[in-house]
């Protein structure tokens, strides 16, 4: 039973549609009163995508040397020193040898040898990374980032990547010359069936739509044996919570108990405690990618916090004001970026739940 | 319950005796002091008295339970109606260990208890790159231009305000995220159809075709081949969308979704609707479209979202959802309550049109028998479908397997494997399969 209209109704209102554009009061296809013209200044604000033929950069230049400054400041903590990090994404940088910046194929892609595939085994376009740092890096304070220091970021990642050299400056001029060195700029192609416009021989892209796998709708005896190729993985069964209770207590199925007290008597759902408020909190805002609770992940181990400043009258607001602005230099050279998301008396009562013990109950 | 005669079949019991204490507390809420005692009284007595008249009859019928002998609750106690408190099991998940940051996660639809075609907007699949806003509509601005001033006559500033003044249609889609099953392309990894099949949502959508806009702006469309769409998050997501389908007038900028606006996980207060595309080219806040004519490989078309074939190439702009289908019940890690009867269900869709037959096997795959497809069958949207099955209680393997209206027959995995291996990630529409042993527990397997 659906509240919603049926699909005739749905075309009655397209074909009203298209009678009223082809009505004369819209005769040149524009509306009344809707809308208004946009500034140059409004379009310079919004408009900085870049292509892969670079329209849309705009002019500016960065050292090697100086986009490894910006690096350790701000990208370090999730990216490691070399874009080798798997903690919080996978690498940006690793998996391409100078075999592959002569052929613009990634050897290793070809051989399935690879653990993992890097940001610069997949991208063959050096505007991607300078287009997706500028928009969206780093993660916790997107758009922060200065024409130059995006230059310099990219130059960095390309020379860790053995692309470009240690001295290099990168500008709008040379780009070209490293977009030449891409290690996988030969490594994609368009010539399936997915591309949903039009093809390439119509000027588009792809082949058309033509599917690259064909079965057929046989109906009986279409195998004579069936090989079941894998199966479900016990870790896999239990690591998903107790499936008992995420299928409907009515109906034709129930669902499987996997919590490993099948028979027991759940008790009823308590209401969250104050610890537990916090630790959905803490879950919820994104400090346990980088704090666990004993130990390091990015950022120190909230009990090594709690042992750190136990005892210390003005402790908590201290921290406080810390986790608000970011910073370095007491864990170490990583940096803690600003938690500016929250509201002054969530990091308040995330600081309480921290100097006292982090206790998930 | 305890006071209930055995239940028949193999059902374990966990669930019911959760639920009657569940069922009690709600009961004892919110009642006056000699209701909630008489309650007590009347339980007590009734689980003391249950070996006497379970041979009567159901005790559920013969004494009247306290929601039919009591005033029920007010109206607008809940301004915004909620789900009956039994139905906390059917949640959106995360998978754990599949993503690293809860900001750059998904979280699944719990397809696995849904009925018919439309997901409540409370269960849509979320799949953020950097974490979900709520954005204030006064604020927000649709701006359209071109990558020069040849393909727009003008470029121009839309409020929310005037995208709900323009003429709307509503439609409804299925939305599939390219990387749904993509946990599987190479074996069996998770255990249940929210997490195989789960970033799979579908929703009545209101808004206005792109086209409209881009013509109040005055597009060449001799000159204009793509369009790139850019949220206003900090992502700022942006994809590469064919002019060809912003001409059939398929786009949407919608702010509706089942009937109220858009919620802010899904895009509040603008997002794109293009249907049959993977999930990802809906650009969520939508805040710019400009007109171009080359595609513009951002990082979400040139690091990820690019499926890795065999030989070690990798397909760029692949954005057809092929069609696909899957069971939902019985599905995976959930158990059958007996022999008898049974209704299999399921989803089909198709990003190139209609669903036009979905068959089913019990058997793997030997033989098949057609399962009635039910209405509305829309293009680029989900179908339901369903079938009889008298299960005797012995092993069997479920599978469904979906056409659409182009004639191209869903895949198994085998057919699937030998042209794209198995490193893909993106666009695993392989038929499913369901394995059903004796005691009634069903778990996803993979037949080739
Ligand atoms: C707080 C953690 C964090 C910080 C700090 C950070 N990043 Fe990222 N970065 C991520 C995550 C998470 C993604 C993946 C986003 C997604 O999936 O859309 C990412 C993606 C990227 C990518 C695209 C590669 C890919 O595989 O998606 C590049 C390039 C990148 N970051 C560069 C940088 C640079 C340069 C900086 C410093 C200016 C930086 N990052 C700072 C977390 C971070
Ligand atoms: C991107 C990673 C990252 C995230 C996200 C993050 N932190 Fe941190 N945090 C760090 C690092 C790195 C340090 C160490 C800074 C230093 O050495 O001064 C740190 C330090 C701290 C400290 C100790 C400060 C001191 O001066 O001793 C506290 C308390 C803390 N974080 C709490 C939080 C809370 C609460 C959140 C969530 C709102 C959070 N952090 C989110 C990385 C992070």
């Amino acid at each position: 039973m659906f509240r919603f209209s049926k699909p005739a109704l749905g075309g009655a209102i397209a074909l009203a549609l298209a009678a009223l554009t082809a009505g004369s009061a819209l005769a040149d296809g524009r509306y009344a009163g809707i809308g208004r013209s946009a500034t140059r200044a409004e379009i310079h604000a919004w408009d900085i995508d870049v292509r892969p033929d670079f329209k849309g950069l705009r002019p500016g230049s960065g050292s090697v040397d100086q986009g490894q400054e910006v690096w350790e400041a701000k990208c370090t903590s999730c990216h490691g020193s070399f874009g080798e990090s798997n903690e919080v994404h996978t690498p940006l940088i690793g998996g391409t040898t100078k075999d592959d910046i002569k052929t613009g194929h990634v050897l290793s892609l070809v051989k399935g040898d690879a653990p993992q595939r890097s940001a610069i085994m997949k991208v063959a376009t050096v505007s991607t990374l300078f287009d997706y740092i500028n928009r969206a890096m780093p993660l916790t304070a997107p758009k922060s980032l200065s024409n130059d220091e995006v230059y310099a970021l990219v130059a960095y990642l390309l020379n860790l990547a053995e692309i470009v050299p240690g001295d290099f400056v990168l500008t709008e001029k040379n780009i070209a010359e490293a977009q030449a060195r891409m290690p996988n700029r030969n490594g994609m192609r368009t010539d399936h069936g997915m591309w949903p416009g039009a093809s390439a021989a119509k000027g588009g892209m792809g082949n058309g739509g033509k599917p690259d796998v064909k079965n057929t709708a046989c109906m009986s005896n279409c195998k004579t044996e069936v090989k079941i190729a894998s199966l479900l993985p016990v870790y896999a069964e239990t690591a998903h919570g107790n499936l008992a209770e995420q299928n409907r207590p009515v109906g034709p199925v129930r669902g499987k108990d996997t919590s490993g007290k099948a028979g027991a008597t759940p008790a009823a759902p308590a209401p969250l405690s104050e610890n537990a408020a916090a630790s959905k909190l803490a879950q919820d805002s994104g400090c346990m990618a980088c704090h666990g609770v004993a130990g390091k992940i990015v950022g120190p181990g909230y009990n090594e916090v709690l042992a750190k400043y136990r005892g210390q009258a003005d402790a908590e607001a201290r921290l406080a004001a810390k986790v608000k602005a970011g910073g370095q230099g007491v864990w170490g050279a990583i940096p803690m970026p600003p938690q500016t998301q929250l509201k002054d008396e969530d990091i308040r009562s995330l600081v309480k739940w921290i100097m006292s013990g982090a206790k998930a109950q | 319950m305890a006071d209930q005669p055995n239940p028949r079949g193999r059902i374990r019991p966990a669930p019911e005796s959760f639920l009657t204490e569940a069922e009690i507390t709600a009961v004892k809420e919110g009642r006056r002091d000699f209701l909630r005692n008489a309650f007590v009284t009347a339980s007590a007595a009734l689980a003391g008295s249950s070996v006497a008249r379970a041979a009567e009859g159901d005790p559920n019928i013969l004494t009247l339970p306290p929601w039919t002998t009591s005033l029920g609750q007010p109206v607008a106690a809940r301004p915004y109606g909620l789900p009956s408190q039994y139905e906390k099991g059917l949640q959106r998940r995360e998978s754990p260990g599949l993503t690293r940051m809860p900001q750059v996660s998904v979280a699944f639809t719990p397809l696995q208890g849904l009925f018919g075609i439309i997901t409540p907007s409370g269960l849509h699949f979320e799949r953020h790159h950097q974490g979900w806003v709520d954005i204030d509509p006064s604020k927000h601005r649709l701006m359209v231009h071109g990558t020069d001033d040849s393909f727009l006559k003008q470029p121009k500033v839309y409020t929310v305000d005037d995208i709900l003044r323009l003429p709307p249609v509503s439609r409804m889609h299925f939305i599939e995220c390219g990387a749904n099953t993509g946990m599987e392309w190479g074996n069996v990894a998770v255990p249940t159809v929210q997490y195989s099949h789960g970033m799979l949502s579908c929703s009545e959508f209101t808004g206005v075709p792109l086209r409209v806009i881009l013509e109040d702006c005055g597009i060449d469309w001799k000159k204009a081949k793509y369009v790139l769409a850019e949220g206003a998050d900090g992502s700022s997501m942006t994809r590469t969308i064919p002019i060809e389908m912003v001409q059939s007038d398929e786009v949407l900028v919608a702010y509706g979704q089942n009937g109220e606006m858009l919620r802010p996980e899904n895009g509040y207060p603008l997002r794109l609707v293009v249907p049959g595309v993977q999930g990802v080219s809906w650009v969520k806040w939508l805040r710019r479209i400009e007109v171009g004519d080359k595609p513009w490989a951002t990082k979400d078309e040139a690091i990820h979202y690019i499926d890795l074939m065999p030989d070690g190439q990798h397909r760029q702009y692949t954005s057809v959802q092929e069609c696909k289908s899957v069971i939902t019940t019985p599905s995976g890690g959930q158990i059958l309550l007996d022999k008898g009867f049974y209704n299999i269900s399921g989803l089909a869709w198709s990003g190139r049109g209609k669903v036009k037959r979905v068959d089913v096997s019990t058997d793997g795959g030997i033989n098949w028998r057609p399962a009635r497809v039910e209405g509305p069958v829309n293009s680029k949207c989900l179908t339901r479908f369903n079938i009889d099955w008298v299960w005797d209680g012995k092993p069997a393997i479920l599978q469904s397997r979906a056409m659409d209206e182009t004639g191209y027959v869903q895949p198994a995995y085998g057919q699937l494997r030998a042209v794209r291996g198995t490193k893909s990630i993106y666009h695993n529409n392989a038929i499913q399969s369901w394995k059903v042993i004796e005691g009634g527990e069903v778990s996803n397997v993979q037949v080739l």
